[in-house]
């Protein structure tokens, strides 16, 4: 069956979407990115979305989606690599994906995730504690 | 009979040529149309001269019913340039027919007194005017040809003298915008923010409204359409530059600029921008010592 992979980046899980996305798809992915959050106690999840030339209102969900789950589970999503088209043609349908955050690219991402995880650690006085 | 008014039609221009000039430019000069603050008599005579000889030659060649026949193609060329340097020059478009139409009366005083008998005056006269006026709408056609070209290139250059995106520093974009923005503008600039963004991998973009006039909820949408893209691609948008009565008027429309950083100035934005990057700008020990020496206040 299709799978999207999903790999392990220091505290944090990347996702790489480069198919087509539909409801199967999207459903299985959400189950193994929860499943591999609770196992790897991953702080943060990256979605990267720059091989993909349509985002509609479906995947548009599908993100919104992942990073409610992934906040219930304690972890920031950030959605990298969108590309200038894609994001004209969201805004314009109107869909600007409020409550996710975004990034240029998945270094910038992975600077954002570590900086907010930073912030609250130290928040919550635990210390900086890295990998 | 068409090709024997043709032939009688080019032997009286070759014949009288001169003659028919004369009586064609004066017929110009004191006509109400005539712009003398526009284009000098010389010149005038000049292109008439012109014109006239490629009119010949085209009545020589006999065709009086189809000006897009090749044998015509030299005054449709001379019409043509005729047409778009008046454009320019600001004629209006009854004013540069008029160079054609004042033709008639000349030529139809040189055929009344050629021909012999009514039927056959009345016949050239016919196909002389149609001519004529098929002749004077091409340059109408022209002269409104010329007139949309210009108006495309001054469109095109009012594109490209207002979207430029500007790094100040790396990692802070911004984007001064001048002039009313609508959809097309709101495309545009869109378009090239989001591409500086890619290259340049900007966190930040300030983009500054001091050059918009005026700020309606239309104009207010565009704005945060571009900042909610700008957002997408992963970078923060501020909108610096708004003037007193922008604030007033954005209020009073009720129109929701809370989810924006916004910014009376773009040094406000850039220093906000700077301190998002983790940066400060900071005195020379120079300058702190010339503070110390004088007691000049500083501007940061």
């Amino acid at each position: 069956m299709e799978r999207i992979p999903i790999l392990k980046l220091d505290d944090f899980l990347l996702v790489s979407i480069q198919v087509d996305m539909h409801d199967q798809l999207a459903m299985t992915l959400q189950d193994d990115l929860t499943d591999r959050i609770v196992r790897t106690h991953a702080r943060g999840v990256l979605v990267d979305i720059s091989a993909l030339d349509v985002v509609d209102s479906f995947i548009g969900r599908m993100l919104g989606n992942i990073a409610a789950m992934s906040r219930v589970l304690d972890a920031d999503t950030v959605v990298v690599g969108m590309r200038p088209a894609v994001a004209i043609t969201l805004v314009e349908l109107g869909l600007s994906l409020p409550g996710i955050r975004t990034a240029l690219n998945v270094d910038k991402g992975m600077e954002l995730l570590r900086k907010a995880r930073t912030l609250n650690v130290s928040d919550s006085n635990h210390g900086r504690q890295r990998r | 009979m068409p090709a024997n008014t043709a032939s009688s039609l080019a032997d009286i221009l070759s014949s009288n040529e001169e003659q028919l000039l004369n009586a064609w430019v004066k017929h110009q000069l004191i006509a109400k149309t005539r712009r003398s603050d526009l284009i000098k008599e010389a010149d005038l005579r000049r292109e008439s001269a012109e014109f006239l000889g490629a009119f010949r030659q085209a009545a020589e060649a006999g065709d009086l019913e189809n000006v897009d026949h090749p044998s015509w193609a030299p005054a449709r060329e001379l019409l043509a340039d005729l047409s778009r340097s008046r454009a320019r020059q600001g004629f209006s478009p009854s004013e540069t027919a008029t160079f054609v139409l004042s033709l008639k009366q000349p030529l139809f005083d040189a055929l009344q007194q050629r021909t012999g008998s009514v039927e056959s005056f009345a016949m050239a006269l016919w196909s002389t005017t149609t001519l004529l006026d098929k002749l004077a709408l091409l340059t109408t056609e022209y002269y409104q040809k010329g007139r949309e070209e210009i108006i495309t290139r001054q469109q095109h250059e009012l594109l490209e003298l207002s979207t430029p995106v500007v790094k100040l520093w790396d990692g802070i974009l911004a984007l001064p915008l001048i002039g009313t923005l609508d959809s097309e503008r709101t495309q545009i600039v869109m378009e090239s923010l989001l591409q500086q963004i890619v290259e340049t991998g900007a966190s930040i973009a300030i983009i500054d409204i001091t050059g918009v006039p005026t700020v309606d909820t239309l104009v207010a949408q565009h704005l945060l359409k571009t900042v909610a893209a700008g957002r997408l691609m992963g970078a923060d948008c501020i909108i610096s530059g708004i003037r007193p009565q922008i604030a007033a008027t954005i209020v009073h429309l009720g129109v929701d600029l809370s989810a924006v950083i916004t910014k009376a100035s773009l040094a406000d934005a850039f220093a906000v921008a700077l301190g998002r990057r983790g940066l400060k700008v900071t005195p020379t020990a120079q300058r702190l010592r010339e503070e110390s020496d004088h007691g000049t206040d500083s501007d940061s």
